[in-house]
């Protein structure tokens, strides 16, 4: 007879071959979680090979979720549980595993040549030899998988197929959670392939039933979570930023025009958006990185809610034409989903390290506000404001997310459309006799005239523009209030910015911890933890890179030290440092990895002053 | 104003800017034929917009009084295809050179003419750089000596129109600056062609490359080196004493005087893909170089073919609900 325990928060780890279908095993575990009413995060993590290198450890492909009945701001730290496939994905994971941990082993996976793969040494099997502070579970799920689908008419090779459902069948046993989600699944993915639904359907039952049949099992339960009040449904970054494009456009009344080139990890922008067309959703794949941002350019020529996404060599290419559309004074939303660099550097891996090239990389003067999403859920509301800012001051915004908010996912508490904020296009409407496309507004706006509309012809181009005619101009003087003018009207977006607020902490004290981007979870964590032990600490985090808040520096002065963790070499630091004269002190990883929690944690410790 | 059709003159087009190419350019001569044969297409001037690259010729969209917009080095045809997908009514014109739509553009351009987007491409090939005062372009012949390759150019030339057959264009043509008539017969056809029309303009750079299509523009050679193709019509040129037979898949000149007939000729027909290509490659010469439309194909253009998908989107999945989108398919209360 097995028990059942009550938990507040675990951390699930699957693991195994780029092939073994490991992130379809997670993200049904999530699914099945959000609907159980749990807080979450996800944090899938795959090699950049589709088939990588079989039986590696290079090929490897994770999935961590962390789930609870309490708030979840990170994808945990090091996993309670470890879901391995084969020896690869053990001998990958299990230095990470909580002392007093669970292992779920596919013996399967670690015969003769999964060792040797695997690169264990004489072939001397890890099993046999078991760390004695953790719990496994060893099961040959390759065999009773097999064995379950005895009957089917498919080759072994097609059986193995659905093992990853087995693995997860047992998992939800381990969890006390439905099978209904995922049969619901297979009924709407294999509909056209019966024997493939049953297969799956049958694996998922029978690695449910198998943790039936152990005896003394150890079961867990975890309750809801006491979320906050409201509708939620579960969210990746990719699909949240997709979905605050097309609220945009709706409220903004515009066609919503998407040029990309694929590059992991945007392309599910594209694929999301792909979906939506009766929102009037134009999706542009185009021949490369540079056509779809000028392709974009032409769609805001034109009147559209023009965007582009990409990830950082995409970004290199669209320079040029970051540079055109500033000059034009159109509205374009550029979206980079930030991944290991430089060059092709690390497709698959989060990194925070295009800061510098959203905010310098152009030739000449050429300031474009940059903004940076900072969960999941947040991609939502950070691509709603790109949008906004883009279209109601007439300028490119760069939008920065990252491969590890683009892929992993949480609970959303979704707003109602009546509650976003309304978007009001400066489109000029009718012929005016004193037209002139580069008039300004107070705020430095210049009106948006569409072609089709009689009376407003005018010609726009990347040359120098005469001030209030847009007449290409060499004249000297004008460059200089040219260049001016445009910085004025980027500096005056922060006008409407909300006031600076600490997401924790006082207005002075010992440490304030600055962060952008994915950051935010865990420093949260390593902040509030900080906080419980006493010290006098703050968090606050950015939303807009630039231009940077005005109120910032009152934070900033408040505190004895200043700490910036960032996923890169130090790029916000030298920002704050040369913008403000702080002391602030960087605190950069470089690994492709998000931060853990204690890493921030230990960090702020060593920074209190020893009095 | 008016923007009442058909009520335009040539007047109507022209810019209030002052027009900078070098005094005897070849592109005078375009602007002017295009300002007038506009008036004549039935496009409201608001309707009309101009998109261009970098380069001499890309100069162009300031000089017209209409939408125009002169984008980056190369990147018209992506500009004009976002455009025109976001505004399908819209007549859109790309204004490219040879090196602005072949070197550095080339990528975009032969992608615009597969997909077939609705609107007009005019190369004007003078076979060099001229605004960056005289390197040789993808289109000098080889050997030819310029700053840049003082000991002659090792590059053997695009030959743009068997560049645009290759990329499954639907309407593949050739004029020249200095023949005002046949210039506005192609920019009309052009128009009238729907998907995307390819027009290379033969232009005269009389600054960095004078006289390079002299022999084709000369009043006195040029009945003998061009080949003015018409629809339906033998090929037939040296004032009627030479034609073009083909010979299995080779084309041979055959003097009339001696035997042949005009029954005997290739007869011109531009919905031929095969027969285009062999013209495409009259480039030497052997043979003399054809003008006018090489081909022309009737295919579905991407413009309306998206269209068609947005339809059926909204017939498929129903009017928009950004309350339906937002909650997804499974959601949950927390009450
Ligand atoms: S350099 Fe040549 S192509 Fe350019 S404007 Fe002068 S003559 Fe015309």
């Amino acid at each position: 007879m097995s028990t059942v325990k009550e938990l507040q928060k675990v951390t699930i780890h699957f693991a195994g071959d780029s092939g073994d279908g490991i992130q379809l095993a997670g993200s049904q575990f999530t699914n099945t979680t959000a609907l159980a009413g749990n807080d979450l995060s996800t944090f899938p993590d795959f090699p950049a090979e589709i088939r990588a290198p079989i039986g590696t450890v290079a090929g490897v492909s994770g999935f961590q979720i962390h789930f609870g009945s309490v708030e979840i701001d990170t994808p945990g730290g090091r996993p309670d549980v470890l879901v391995a496939m084969n020896a690869a994905a053990y001998r990958k994971n299990i230095p990470n595993l909580k002392s007093g941990g669970v292992v779920i082993a596919n013996t399967a996976g670690f015969d003769k040549r999964n060792l040797r793969l695997a690169g264990y040494d004489d072939e001397e099997n890890p099993l046999d030899n078991k760390p004695e502070e953790l719990q496994f579970y060893e099961v040959d799920i390759t065999k009773l998988n097999r064995e379950a689908l005895k009957d089917l008419k498919m080759s072994p090779r097609e059986k193995d197929r659905s093992r990853n459902m087995f693995a997860l069948g047992f998992v939800y046993f381990l969890y006390s959670r439905s099978l209904e989600n995922t049969l619901q699944f297979f009924q709407d993915k294999f509909k056209s392939k019966p024997e493939v639904l049953e297969a799956n359907i049958r694996s998922l039952k029978a690695g449910y039933n198998y943790g039936d049949t152990i005896e003394a099992l150890q079961r867990y339960r975890v309750e809801k979570a006491r979320l906050p009040k409201g509708e939620y449904r579960n969210i990746t970054g990719n699909q949240a930023l997709a979905l605050g494009l097309i609220a945009a456009a709706q409220k903004a009344q515009l066609d919503l025009f998407y040029a990309g080139y694929p590059i992991t990890p945007a392309s599910d922008i594209l694929h999301e958006l792909a979906r939506h067309k009766n929102f009037g959703v134009k999706t542009f794949q185009a021949e490369d990185e540079i056509a779809a941002i000028t392709a974009a350019i032409g769609s805001a020529f034109a009147g559209g809610l023009a965007v582009t996404a990409t990830s950082g060599p995409g970004m290199a290419l669209k320079t040029e034409g970051l540079g055109l559309v500033l000059m034009l004074e159109l509205p374009l939303v550029v979206v980079n989903v930030q991944r290991g660099g430089p060059s092709t550097g690390l497709p698959t891996k989060t990194e925070q390290s295009d800061l510098f090239q959203a905010l310098y990389g152009r030739n000449g003067e050429a300031p474009v506000p940059v903004i940076a999403a900072s969960s999941p859920a947040d991609c939502f509301n950070a691509a709603l404001e790109a949008a906004k800012m883009a279209i109601e001051h007439m300028t490119p915004v760069i939008l920065l997310s990252d491969g590890y908010l683009a892929n992993g996912s949480e609970p959303w508490a979704f707003p109602k459309s009546e509650a976003l904020p309304e978007i009001s296009a400066p489109v000029m409407q009718a012929a005016d006799e004193n037209y002139l496309p580069y008039a300004r507004n107070h705020a430095g706006v210049r009106q948006w005239a569409l072609p089709g509309t009689p009376g407003l012809e005018h010609r726009v181009g990347g040359l120098e523009k005469e001030d209030r005619t847009g007449n290409v101009s060499y004249d000297p003087d004008n460059h200089q209030k040219m260049v001016e003018l445009r910085a004025a009207k980027v500096s005056a977006v922060a006008q409407n910015y909300t006031p600076t607020t600490l997401e924790q902490g006082e207005p002075e004290g010992d440490v304030l911890v600055v962060g952008w981007g994915n950051t935010k979870g865990a420093i949260k964590v390593a902040v509030s933890q900080a906080r419980a032990a006493g010290l006098a600490v703050g968090q606050l985090h950015l939303r807009n890179l630039h231009p940077l808040p005005s109120d910032l520096e009152i934070y900033l002065k408040g505190y004895r030290r200043v700490l910036v963790p960032e996923l890169n070499n130090g790029q916000l630091v030298h920002v704050l440092r040369s913008q403000f004269l702080v002391d602030a002190q960087g605190f950069d990883k470089i690994k492709g990895q998000p931060f853990l929690a204690e890493e921030i944690l230990t960090k702020i410790k060593e920074l209190m002053p020893h009095e | 104003m008016s923007s009442a059709e058909n009520s335009y003159t040539a007047k109507d087009f022209s810019s209030d800017q002052e027009v900078k190419w070098c005094p005897g350019c070849g592109d005078y001569s375009i602007l002017k034929q295009m300002q007038t044969v506009v008036p004549t297409l039935g496009i409201k001037k608001e309707d009309l917009v101009f998109i261009s690259g970098i380069g001499c010729s890309s100069r162009f969209p300031y000089y017209m009084n209409t939408y125009g917009m002169h984008s980056i080095h190369g990147r018209a045809p992506a500009v004009a295809t976002g455009l025109k997908l976001t505004n399908p009514n819209l007549s859109v014109w790309v204004i490219t050179g040879d090196g602005d739509g072949l070197s550095i553009g080339g990528n975009h351009l032969i992608h615009l003419l597969r997909r077939n987007v609705d609107l007009n491409v005019l190369l004007f090939n003078n076979e060099i750089y001229g605004l960056t005062k005289g390197q040789y372009s993808p289109t000098s012949e080889f050997g030819k000596y310029t700053k840049s390759s003082p000991l002659g150019s090792l590059d053997h030339p695009f030959n743009p129109l068997a560049l645009a057959l290759g990329a499954d264009a639907t309407f593949v043509a050739r004029t020249l600056d200095r023949d005002p008539q046949h210039l506005r017969h192609i920019l009309e056809q052009s128009h009238q062609h729907q998907g995307s029309s390819f027009v290379e303009v033969y232009q005269n750079c009389n600054v960095f490359n004078d006289g390079t299509f002299e022999a084709f523009t000369d009043k006195k050679q040029r009945p003998y080196t061009t080949l003015d193709l018409k629809e339906g019509e033998p090929l037939i040129f040296a004032k009627g004493e030479k034609g073009i037979r083909l010979n299995g898949l080779k084309p041979e000149v055959v003097e009339l005087s001696e035997g042949f007939s005009p029954n005997d000729l290739w007869v011109h027909d531009s919905s031929d893909a095969t027969k285009a290509y062999i013209l495409s490659r009259f480039f030497d010469e052997s043979l003399p170089r054809p003008l006018g439309i090489l081909y022309q194909e009737k295919r579905f253009t991407y413009d309306e073919a998206l269209q068609n998908q947005m339809d059926k989107a909204h017939e498929i999945l129903g009017a928009p609900d950004l309350d339906q989108l937002l909650r997804g398919k499974n959601s949950w209360t927390v009450a």
